[in-house]
């Protein structure tokens, strides 16, 4: 067989390299030259510098209009001249709003929004790979980069000029300005991202008729992002900008600022590209916290709601963020969530995946979380023991079981009859627990005998309503037919029995609940 | 009703299950702490209310689910479907609004597959409402979603507009209406985006006049929404309003929008233009078609965005198959071909697979002459194309040109790419090819295959990659289908029998696998096919090579041999069974090997079973042919397990 080695035949997985060789080379886009016609070619004009002062402000709105031209950036070859000009005289621009003063004039601000409108507000094209793993895959880069980084490093001088005045701006810079600029965070490539977040951070800072829409319009790009497409390359940038918006809100905080915190942030931890963000989520969420100690407690709890269920990485970043909020907790707040939040620890500690494991078990390193712990040891010790107890014997990762054997020698030395009295009806409780397991899959079973029989006698009765209830009896339209007497027979004995073992049950449903308040006294 | 539903009801409470299943235990069950028990007792909520019976899950079990809906999504979307289901356990009809109140909070979740289920089943028990009802009780939860302060509340309330509008008042119709219209306008998207996906559901249940009225400036609206997500939308919508409107009011009320869509500044509009263009074509008419579709058409397939260009050319064949049949052909040679054949050289793959996929379908429209004299040069260009799929594409479709000029025409292109596709680097590929062989054998004849073929299917024997040479194993069958019993004698068998002696013991499986599957095909169409000789050569020449294949030194090819005699066994006579087949496995069963050990342990016992349901199936397949043949394969069954009870 031809020229295809064997090897590579054998094994598949040596190509993806090479795929992936192919997909960086041409891992550029733009879909921004095609909203124009061809372009037409640029001459040269006189330096701003040159120019008498009296003609400046002219020469500066002819230059801002020139660079209103768009060319195609895939073809490397196509007017060179005439990008090679643009890029000079962006540079020039750059250079003239950032070192002079007074040329912000009233009737220059259109030109200037008008230039960077058309620059650099485009439908950012389709990703050239439509699984992009941020986290693998090398990102499509903005091929027409040499000129829109000086736009964009014009409207931040523009922004930044001492000079420049919101007030005339707001008319050029408004709620539609914004909304455009929020849709670029979801460009691919991360230098225009940084950008744009520098960018969006000025505005905040200086339009405060913009703040309430920008946090508002973020609201939405996040909600879809959880709730609809799974996507948007800009949440970190966003949630970065948000982290010092969040430091500066006033207290107490509004209604709609806690809204954000319970009705976004915290679901954002559900994004299967948390990894990408979770640092910049997990900042804004403390820094919440630390605002307003009182949210402890729906955020832990929140938290808890959509703790990982089977991707033990960000199992560990969830067990990172937790910490980070012990570290600002109040003790009045810790009493209030230690228990829902221990239990979850305790299954963390008997992760099999080691790391998870040992993530949450050096929560015991750290002396603040300590000494709560040891305040509320009471509380503590019987949820944490019974998990810890189990993998000191049991966890296969030697360093695990170290780690545990610590833990528990610490936890022992807090309270040492408590730690006794658990270690002693350790065996009499798992026996409990399974005893409990039995009595449930009692019920049950009972419960179902009741249904089938339930749902033969229902049909039996109901023939004036045929067909309704179809939905409800899975496997017995057959036997019915043939046995509905036979089935009414047997059906008293049955519910009968299920009432003697119902009976048995319940002293010892309630002798447990008894024994249990006991035990954790 | 009321009647039944007491009815219902009273055996379960006259049994005296009140003090058997106290709602307190149910609800412990319903609280567990461990998410997956809260689950399962969930998903059993209607046994729990069977037991509770329609009063009490009335009054005590509804408003416990309606208190405490604060839980994992999986859990509520477990009850968002049960709740669907409920009707009966509440009493019928008659009670089926007390659904309501758990329903509406789960509707107003953030979660959207919670909210969309809590939806469904809004819209499944909308039906069993009564038209009083209706109004009393599910209009105004409807009216309280749609003006919810959160936006998961309104972007539930317009999946259930268009279930209640046709069976209420005309005041509250208005109400309605007027409740659709807040939302097309709602200033978070996400609304606007729930609004956009009911608008064509709700324009159906309108009255014309309110679809000219209403519907036509929502649409207006939010086809220039300034999110092209919701823009993107609306051409969904766009397909039912222009079906419900009559076709003199689609130039002024409709069309404007569609050709603004087909030329939105965001490609993802353009692409659902394109993506639901056949819908839309059938919706707006040939006239419209003709003027403003086709041009529109063309400017899809020749889009910047390989993604549209891509979604355009999926439709080219149906688009041309809809066309108006008097200007058919004139517009697909003038208009539709010239941007076809730009499309055959794409820079994107994409398209180009597109295309291929489709393109064939267009010689059955184009007739023989046109066929050969415009889309020929274009199958044999992407017959060479450098990427596979393209290749795969057009050989996958060959079966629409074979009907208009005869494969002949292709094949002198075709073996090449057969061969390149037959030996590309990606197995995935290779494996594609290989389905497409029967297919292909069929239509190219015995002769043509063994000449060029042949040699290709036996090569993928060897493959290197497993799944390959089980494909190719499985092909060879299909082949001796299409081919008969006596091509195989001579031409596959040999080579097949002649590999159990190669030096790689992967090949020596490759031969059991084949002569296993041989055998069985033999089994199965033995009676249909009346080649009763067939078992007699199986046996004849294969069983040996088998047998002797016992002896090998790798222990994969021993215990191979152990699980193909366990598949064969039954299709062997007795005589060779017991004579043969029995000391071959007991000796295996002696094997230092412990896995040859266990598949000979497995065939020896195993067999009693397997060859029970062998009868069976057997008994099945031949319940169709004549009784005579039954009569005939119940013998043989009988004569089979004979032998089974012999050997245990």
């Amino acid at each position: 067989m031809s020229a295809i080695s064997a090897s590579e035949k054998v094994d598949g997985f040596t190509r993806k390299s090479v795929r992936k060789a192919q997909k960086q080379r041409k891992s550029q886009g733009s879909s921004q030259y095609r909203t124009q016609s061809a372009p037409v070619e640029l001459s040269p004009l006189p330096q701003l510098k040159d120019a008498p002062s009296t003609e400046q402000q002219e020469l500066f709105t002819q230059k801002l209009q020139q660079c209103c031209m768009l060319f195609d950036f895939f073809d490397s070859v196509t007017d060179l001249k005439s990008k090679e000009i643009k890029r000079a005289t962006l540079n020039e621009l750059v250079d003239y709003v950032s070192t002079n003063r007074g040329v912000l004039v009233e009737s220059a601000y259109p030109e200037i929004t008008d230039m960077i409108c058309t620059n650099i507000f485009r439908t950012l094209p389709p990703s050239d790979n439509p699984d992009f793993d941020p986290e693998e895959d090398e990102p499509t880069l903005e091929a027409s980069w040499p000129h829109i980084q000086l736009v964009y490093e014009f409207l931040l001088r523009f922004l930044e000029n001492p000079d420049f005045q919101p007030s005339i701006a707001k008319r050029y810079i408004d709620q539609k300005f914004v909304l455009q600029l929020l849709e670029l965070f979801d460009s691919e490539d991360p230098r225009e991202r940084d950008f744009l977040k520098t960018i969006l951070h000025r505005i905040y800072g200086k339009f405060l008729g913009l703040r309430a829409f920008i946090r508002k319009q973020i609201n939405n790009i996040f909600l879809r992002f959880i709730y609809e497409t799974e996507h948007f390359n800009g949440v970190a940038e966003l949630l970065e900008i948000l982290g010092s918006i969040i430091n500066g809100f006033a207290l107490p905080l509004k209604s709609e600022h806690k809204q954000f915190l319970m009705k976004v942030l915290i679901p954002l931890h559900t994004a299967k590209a948390l990894s990408l963000f979770h640092a910049q989520l997990a900042y804004c969420v403390v820094q919440f916290l630390e605002k307003d100690p009182t949210l402890t407690e729906p955020v832990i709890r929140g938290l808890l709601k959509f703790w990982p269920k089977t991707c033990s990485q960000k199992e560990v970043m969830f067990l990172g963020e937790v910490e980070e909020i012990l570290d600002v907790i109040e003790p009045t707040q810790f009493k209030k969530i230690q228990e829902p939040l221990f239990k979850q620890i305790s299954k963390c500690v008997a992760n099999p995946h080691f790391q998870v494991a040992e993530r949450a078990l050096y929560f015991w390193n750290n002396e603040y979380i300590l000494s709560l712990i040891e305040e509320n040891i009471d509380k503590i010790l019987p949820i944490m023991f019974g998990s810890l107890y189990r993998i000191s014997k049991e966890h296969w990762n030697p360093t695990i079981v170290a780690l545990v054997y610590n833990v528990l020698k610490t936890l022992m030395e807090m309270n040492c009859t408590l730690f006794d009295e658990l270690t002693s009806s350790y065996k009499a409780d798992r026996q409990r627990e399974k005893k409990k397991e039995q009595e449930r899959d009692e019920l049950w079973k009972n419960l179902e005998e009741l249904r089938l029989n339930n749902t033969t006698l229902v049909q039996n009765n109901s023939h004036g309503l045929p067909g309704v209830h179809n939905n409800n009896n899975n496997n017995n339209n057959n036997n019915n037919n043939i046995n509905i007497s036979s089935n009414n027979d047997t059906q008293d004995k049955s519910v009968d029995a299920a009432a003697v073992t119902s009976d048995n049950n319940d002293p010892d449903v309630s002798e447990t609940a008894s024994e249990s308040t006991t035990c954790a006294k | 009703a009321a009647a039944a539903a007491a009815e219902v009801g009273g055996p379960c409470r006259a049994d005296g299950d009140d003090s058997l299943y106290p709602i307190a235990v149910l609800i412990d069950e319903l609280r567990n702490e461990d998410v997956q028990l809260r689950l399962n007792s969930i998903k059993k909520l209607s046994t729990i209310a069977l037991a509770l019976g329609v009063e009490r899950t009335r009054t005590e079990l509804l408003p416990f689910l309606t208190d405490t809906i604060y839980d994992e999504d999986e859990v509520l979307l477990a009850l968002a479907e049960q709740l669907g289901n409920f009707t009966m356990l509440v009493g019928g009809p008659e009670y089926v609004h007390c659904l309501l109140p758990p329903l509406e909070s789960l509707a107003t979740v953030e979660e959207t597959v919670v909210r969309d289920k809590a939806v469904e089943s809004l819209r499944k028990i909308s039906q069993e409402h009564s038209p009083v009802d209706l109004e009393v009780h599910f209009e105004p939860l409807v009216k309280r979603l749609a003006s919810g302060d959160w936006f998961t509340s309104r972007t539930s309330a317009c999946g259930l507009f268009s279930v209640c509008y046709p069976r209420v008042s005309s005041t509250v119709k208005a109400e309605i209406r007027q409740h659709f219209r807040t939302l097309c306008s709602d200033d978070t998207p996400m609304v606007r985006r729930a609004a956009a996906s009911k608008l064509g559901e709700f324009a159906k249940v309108l009255e014309l006049d309110y679809v000219k009225s209403d519907i036509i400036s929502l649409f207006t609206a939010l086809a220039s929404d300034e999110q092209d997500s919701v823009r993107l939308l609306a051409v969904e919508a766009c397909v039912s309003i222009a079906t419900l409107l009559p076709q003199e009011d689609l130039e002024t009320l409709v069309m404007p929008t569609l050709r603004q869509a087909a030329e939105d500044k965001s490609w993802r509009v353009r692409y659902m233009v394109a993506d639901k263009f056949s819908e839309l074509q059938k919706a707006v008419g040939p006239e419209i078609t003709k003027n403003d579709l086709v041009p529109a058409f063309q400017n899809l397939l020749k889009d910047c965005e390989a993604e549209v260009r891509a979604a355009a050319a999926n439709k080219v064949k149906e688009f041309c198959e809809n066309l108006p049949e008097d200007s058919r052909e004139q517009i697909i040679m003038t208009h539709i071909l010239p941007c076809v054949k730009e499309l055959v050289s794409d820079t994107n793959q994409h398209v180009k697979s597109a295309l291929a996929s489709v393109i064939m379908g267009l010689s059955t429209i184009l007739g023989k002459d046109n066929t050969i004299e415009h889309l020929l040069p274009l199958f044999l260009a992407q017959l060479k194309d450098e990427c596979p799929e393209v290749r795969l594409n057009i050989i996958s479709n060959l079966d629409c040109v074979n009907e208009v000029i005869g494969i002949r025409q292709l094949s002198q292109s075709l073996l090449p790419a057969i061969v390149e596709l037959a030996e590309d680097a990606k197995w995935r590929v290779r494996l594609a090819i290989i389905e497409y062989m029967p297919l292909l054998a069929g239509q190219l004849g015995v002769e043509f295959f063994d000449e060029k073929l042949n040699t290709l299917c036996m090569a993928w024997l060897i493959d290197h990659v497993y799944a390959i040479r089980e494909a190719a194993t499985c092909n060879l069958m299909k082949l001796v289908e299409k081919f008969g019993a006596e091509w195989a004698q001579n031409t596959i068998v040999p080579k097949v029998l002649g590999m159990a002696n190669d030096p790689n013991y992967l090949h020596r499986m490759t031969t059991l696998f084949c002569l296993k599957l041989y055998w069985l095909l033999f089994f199965e169409n033995t009676f249909a096919l009346s080649e009763a000789c067939g078992q007699d050569i199986t046996t004849k020449q294969m069983l040996p090579v088998v047998l002797k294949m016992s002896n090998d030194q790798v222990a994969n090819v021993r215990f191979n041999v152990a699980k193909s005699l366990q598949k064969i066994g039954p299709v062997l006579d007795s005589n060779a069974l017991q004579a043969e087949v029995k000391p071959v496995l007991e000796k295996l069963a002696t094997d230092t090997d412990m896995d040859v050990k266990y598949f000979a342990q497995e065939a020896i016992s195993g067999k009693v079973f397997h060859l029970l349901s062998l009868c069976k199936k057997t008994l099945n397949d031949v319940s169709r042919i004549l009784h005579v043949r039954y009569l005939c394969i119940n013998e043989l069954c009988s004569s089979l397990l004979f032998t089974v009870l012999a050997l245990a």
